[in-house]
């Protein structure tokens, strides 16, 4: 039996009216790169909010690494590293006193040098976080979610606003917490990111997954367009999934 | 023999010390790095007694305003030639406005014998009036059977500025305690940023405690800066012991602190935590006997005057540092402060929204 990192099953939450999640269901394997995909607005954020502990669902389970976080949470928070949307670290501190302050969280972890070489931000070491630019911030931020040498990593949106070379610099980085063992999830909007990173993914629409296979499989299942202009993308798969209306959230 | 073991017990834990530590530090960090904050801290309190020394000199040296309507040249005569009067002239007909828009204490309309204009509901009126009628009838031929011998002292510690000061040292702890807190607090709600820390091991408790005990580091340059000032430009006298004085202020920053806490603990903008931080504090400028007595206000409302935060620790300042009171004589100021300290706490730790 495989060894599973992450489980959910029925999960649902609602904001009012709004159903943001509505019966979703979810194993993520350990040592794999899942990938979740969906417009916005599709529940992607607040089901992994949920996995994270950060909201309680309306009724399901879930279950991380094989603990539950009403029981477990001080283990689980600090055997994960989680990356949010949008949240942004003190604008006067330092790369380095950001990366020392949350190193203090932990019981384990790796050392504030190891961490800034890994994410190459040895030369912004002394910067404050409000000089960095996009790209130096989301790095810092995954050095952040590392920084207590996690079993699974959770990365919201990890490279929403980034340039090219920003982008596959995390993804070396990724790349390398999956070699040591680690298992991720993430949520993204780039269907090359997914391509490239996920070993699988499930598309989410309408707080329900609507697919769930390697890239590989959902591309050929789509029957993709056999034309001699382009092979099928997760693109096509995700665009013939989800429709091409725009969503606002 | 083999190499000896070096340990480096400064940093453990792969370069950081323990989370409250480090906590501590980056909100000091933080505030040192905001040169706003450094001016609300230690220029504005020094301002402010200034300021205040300034409108309201010690009264006893003020000659009295006195009012002469146009002409009259004998009586202007007799009230010019004393050292207590500032004479003024009054037009016919604005003898009222002068009155009173206090340009004058008492207007002295000529005649046999004169007219004294003035309200006797203001004690600067009745004053003059002494005064105006003491020369006056002097002037006019009056004997006096004796002239006492005048003792003129003033007493440093009983003037208005001395009573000033350390109330504005209170006040000043209550500005920065409340604001620097719960301005931070709610900034780093809308940045997200608590959100991220709920997100990590980090001890919710330790991250409310370490806001407080970084506003601690900077209590003792926050009280002496003040105190030092009224000492070297007022001659103010300072009877408390710095250990007592430094007790009462502690004590006075962990209530604000956790009132701070308390009062960001849910607000997620700027704006209502503004708002809030008004709603709290203003009344307490007004009520708790910073700038004037707050006995002035009627007995029924004494007793709850008496257990605002600001009004406890302006009573237990003003008693150590005026009359070098005891902590043991301030103890019901004490427990008044601490308890305000522990109950907001410990609500702020339960309502805390970290996201």
């Amino acid at each position: 039996m495989t060894q599973l990192a992450a489980r959910c099953q029925n999960l649902r939450k609602t904001y009012g009216s709004v159903v943001a999640v509505d019966g979703l269901s979810l194993d993520v394997v350990r040592g794999e790169c899942f990938g979740l995909l969906g417009p916005n607005g599709a529940g992607k954020t607040t089901t992994i909010e949920i996995l994270e502990g950060l909201l309680v669902p309306d009724a399901g389970e879930v279950e991380v690494l094989g603990l539950r976080w009403n029981r477990d949470e001080h283990e689980l928070r600090q055997r994960l590293g989680i990356q949010l949307q949008e949240s942004q670290f003190t604008d006067k501190l330092t790369v380095e006193e950001t990366i020392r302050m949350f190193r203090s969280f932990y019981d384990r972890g790796r050392s504030v040098d190891e961490l800034l070489a890994l994410v190459e931000l040895e030369s912004k070491r002394s910067s404050w976080v409000v000089k960095l630019s996009g790209g130096q911030r989301q790095r810092l931020s995954v050095a952040c979610a590392l920084v207590g040498d996690p079993d699974m990593l959770f990365l919201d949106e990890p490279s929403t606003g980034l340039d090219p070379q920003s982008r596959r610099q995390l993804w070396s980085v990724l790349e390398r917490f999956r070699a040591g063992g680690g298992t991720i999830l993430l949520t993204t909007h780039y269907m090359d990111e997914a391509e490239v990173l996920c070993d699988r993914v499930a598309v989410v629409d309408h707080g329900k997954v609507i697919a769930l296979d390697t890239p590989k499989a959902l591309v050929s299942a789509l029957g993709a367009p056999k034309t001699i202009v382009h092979e099928g993308t997760l693109e096509d798969v995700f665009m013939s999934l989800t429709g091409r209306l725009l969503r606002d959230e | 023999m083999s190499d000896p073991i070096v340990v480096d017990r400064r940093l453990p834990r792969g370069g950081a010390y323990p989370a409250l530590v480090e906590l501590t530090l980056a909100r000091l960090r933080e505030f040192v790095r905001e040169p706003e904050a450094l001016f609300w801290t230690f220029l504005f309190p020094m301002v402010m007694s200034v300021a205040m020394a300034l409108a309201f000199p010690s009264k006893a040296m003020q000659p009295v305003r006195v009012g002469v309507l146009t002409g009259a040249a004998e009586l202007r005569q007799a009230l010019k030639a004393d050292a207590g009067i500032a004479l003024r002239d009054v037009a016919p007909g604005n003898e009222l406005r002068a009155l009173r828009e206090g340009d004058v204490d008492v207007i002295v309309v000529p005649g046999s014998p004169p007219t004294y204009r003035f309200d006797p509901t203001r004690e600067q009126s009745r004053s003059a009036r002494l005064v105006v009628d003491d020369v006056l009838k002097r002037a006019a031929g009056r004997s006096d059977p004796w002239t006492a011998h005048e003792d003129a002292v003033q007493i440093a510690g009983s003037r208005y500025v001395d009573w000033l000061i350390p109330g504005i040292v209170c006040l000043g702890i209550m500005n920065n305690g409340m604001w620097s807190i719960g301005f931070m607090t709610v900034q780093a709600r809308l940045r997200k940023l608590l959100k991220r820390l709920a997100a990590s091991p980090m001890k919710k408790r330790e991250y409310l405690l370490a806001q407080m005990f970084a506003r601690l580091v900077f209590l003792g340059p926050e009280v002496a800066v003040p105190l030092l000032f009224g000492v070297i430009a007022f001659g103010m006298p300072v009877n408390g012991t710095v250990l007592n004085i430094a007790g009462v202020s502690l004590v006075g920053a962990l209530m604000f602190g956790a009132v701070g806490l308390l009062l960001g603990s849910r607000v997620k903008t700027i704006e209502a935590i503004s708002g809030l931080m008004n709603l709290f504090s203003v009344p307490m400028w007004v009520l708790s006997g910073v700038f004037f007595s707050s006995s002035n206000f009627p007995a029924m409302t004494q007793p709850v005057i008496k257990v605002l935060p600001l009004t406890a620790l302006v009573d237990a300042m003003r008693a150590v540092v005026l009359e070098g009171s005891t902590l043991g004589a301030i103890r019901g100021e004490l427990v008044i402060m601490l308890s305000w300290a522990v109950v907001a706490f410990a609500i702020a730790l339960k309502i805390f929204k970290w996201r």
